[in-house]
């Protein structure tokens, strides 16, 4: 589950690079200030599904770094270690599912969306608010509520978004026994 | 292309910081971004700002190269000062122990100037990171920053992996720019004729075959790499490393004597992360 191979270490460098693209130009802004619904955890949820933990992980911190670098000049560095957390815990989907099997639908849905709804919500209500009053001082019912709108639209984006890529991804994979004896 | 595919555009110029090691940038952007990032002292983050405009000259960067950036930046700063003020107007009052009262507002909406110390030492403390991180990002050599992560004891597969980021970046930049012109062509409809839902719907007519074309590219890159042997060794060499000069050596210690200096006046002058003129 942990095992670093060369694929995982191009994953993570693609994975990041698509990461920043949908961070930075495909969100749709929400009504509560400074979050907004992203594409991007989607992509996360689905890469660390695929590729495991630590690619999910790194992903997401690589590309929430680089993408805030570019647009803020500097990260915000509590939700870039969120965003890694996120994408690590995502990656707990990882061989839970069947998707290189070629199927992905019901049981499979469910586990997935378990697991990346847990993850949403130990990253985004416990990591990252309590690293903002940590490290920026924020008060405190201000993080709690980015926290939870972040946590639900984060879920939604994976849950959706994520749920839609594995299926399509799924269909490319050879379906176990699909060869027969003629 | 659109002025944010220029944002990340390393130029070399002839500059004092130009000709600084990556290596040096990371750690002086990495002592600098921490010793404001902790202080809560105003005085302290003013002159850090000071200091960064001071470097901002010395590397030569023009306006017209930031102007986005500093937009971005200011929109965010004052949207968290409004918020935060709305979410919590005491949390200066908490945090300074005092209470006076500037503006006697209806509501628990009073203006303290506790309360206004704390959000202007907050709006500095956000804009004097800034430019270190653009001077960083603009003065140095995208592969140079890789070579600089595996030198502060970044693994050198994590460090790789960056480096992968930011020579793709561009390539999944402009694979998404000509699969939406594709996508068009065909007659997609992406502006604000079609309804939000359907807007984005056909987003993700653009997104997946960005995703599934760079499946395939991480499959071809990484057959490429394992072919080369990458990963054999515990260890490796970077091309674009550069040996560190003397004036390396006076940036880091510049940066290590503002590091000491920020943290020393939060521990031994305000006995705390702020600074407090009300007692």
């Amino acid at each position: 589950m942990f095992k670093i191979t060369t694929r995982t270490i191009v994953a993570i460098g693609i994975g990041a690079a698509l990461f920043m693209l949908l961070f930075m130009y495909v969100k749709i802004p929400s009504p509560i200030p400074e979050t907004s619904f992203m594409t991007a955890y989607g992509l996360g949820a689905f890469m660390a599904t695929v590729f495991g933990p630590i690619a999910g992980g790194l992903i997401q911190f690589i590309g929430h770094a680089l993408s805030d670098a570019i647009q803020y000049g500097s990260p915000w560095w509590s939700w870039v270690i969120a965003s890694g957390v996120a994408g690590f815990l995502y990656g707990f989907a990882f061989k839970r599912t069947r998707v290189e099997k070629g199927e992905f639908k019901g049981k499979d849905i469910l586990t997935f969306n378990v697991i990346q709804i847990i993850g949403n919500v130990i990253a985004w209500v416990i990591v990252a608010p309590v690293l903002d009053i940590l490290i920026y001082q924020e008060p405190v019912n201000l993080v709690i509520t980015q926290g939870l709108v972040a946590a639900l639209m984060n879920s939604i984006s994976a849950g959706v978004f994520g749920t839609l890529l594995l299926i399509a991804y799924s269909a490319t994979r050879t379906k176990k026994g699909s060869l027969s004896k003629s | 292309m659109n002025a944010k595919t220029k944002l990340f555009s390393y130029d070399i110029v002839d500059s004092p910081i130009h000709s600084l090691s990556g290596l040096t940038k990371l750690i002086c952007f990495l002592l600098l971004t921490f010793a404001v990032m902790y202080s809560y002292d105003i005085r302290v983050i003013l002159a850090v700002m000071l200091f960064a405009a001071l470097i901002m000259k010395l590397s030569k960067i023009k306006f017209s190269q930031i102007k986005l950036m500093v937009l971005y930046v200011l929109i965010f700063v004052l949207t968290n000062a409004v918020i935060s003020f709305l979410f919590a107007p005491e949390m200066g009052v908490e945090i300074y122990g005092t209470r006076t009262v500037v503006i006697d507002l209806p509501g628990k909406f009073d203006i303290t100037a506790e309360q206004l110390l704390y959000s202007t030492t907050k709006l500095f403390k956000y804009t004097s990171v800034i430019p270190f991180g653009i001077i960083f990002l603009l003065t140095t050599n995208p592969s140079e920053f890789a070579s600089s992560l595996n030198r502060i004891r970044v693994h050198y597969k994590i460090a790789y992996a960056v480096a992968l980021t930011l020579r793709y970046f561009p390539d999944v930049q402009r694979d998404y720019h000509d699969i939406s012109q594709a996508q068009q062509a065909r007659g997609l409809e992406l502006s604000r004729k079609a309804s939000l839902f359907n807007r984005i719907k056909n987003g993700l007519l653009i997104i997946i075959p960005l995703i599934f074309s760079s499946l395939d590219r991480i499959e071809t890159i990484s057959n490429a790499m394992d072919l080369r042997g990458f990963g054999k060794s515990n260890t490796r060499t970077w091309y674009t490393s550069r040996k560190m000069k003397s004036n390396d050596y006076v940036a880091i210690f510049i940066s290590a004597l503002i590091f000491i200096a920020t943290a020393s006046v939060s521990i031994f002058i305000n006995k705390s992360r702020f600074y407090n003129p009300f007692i």
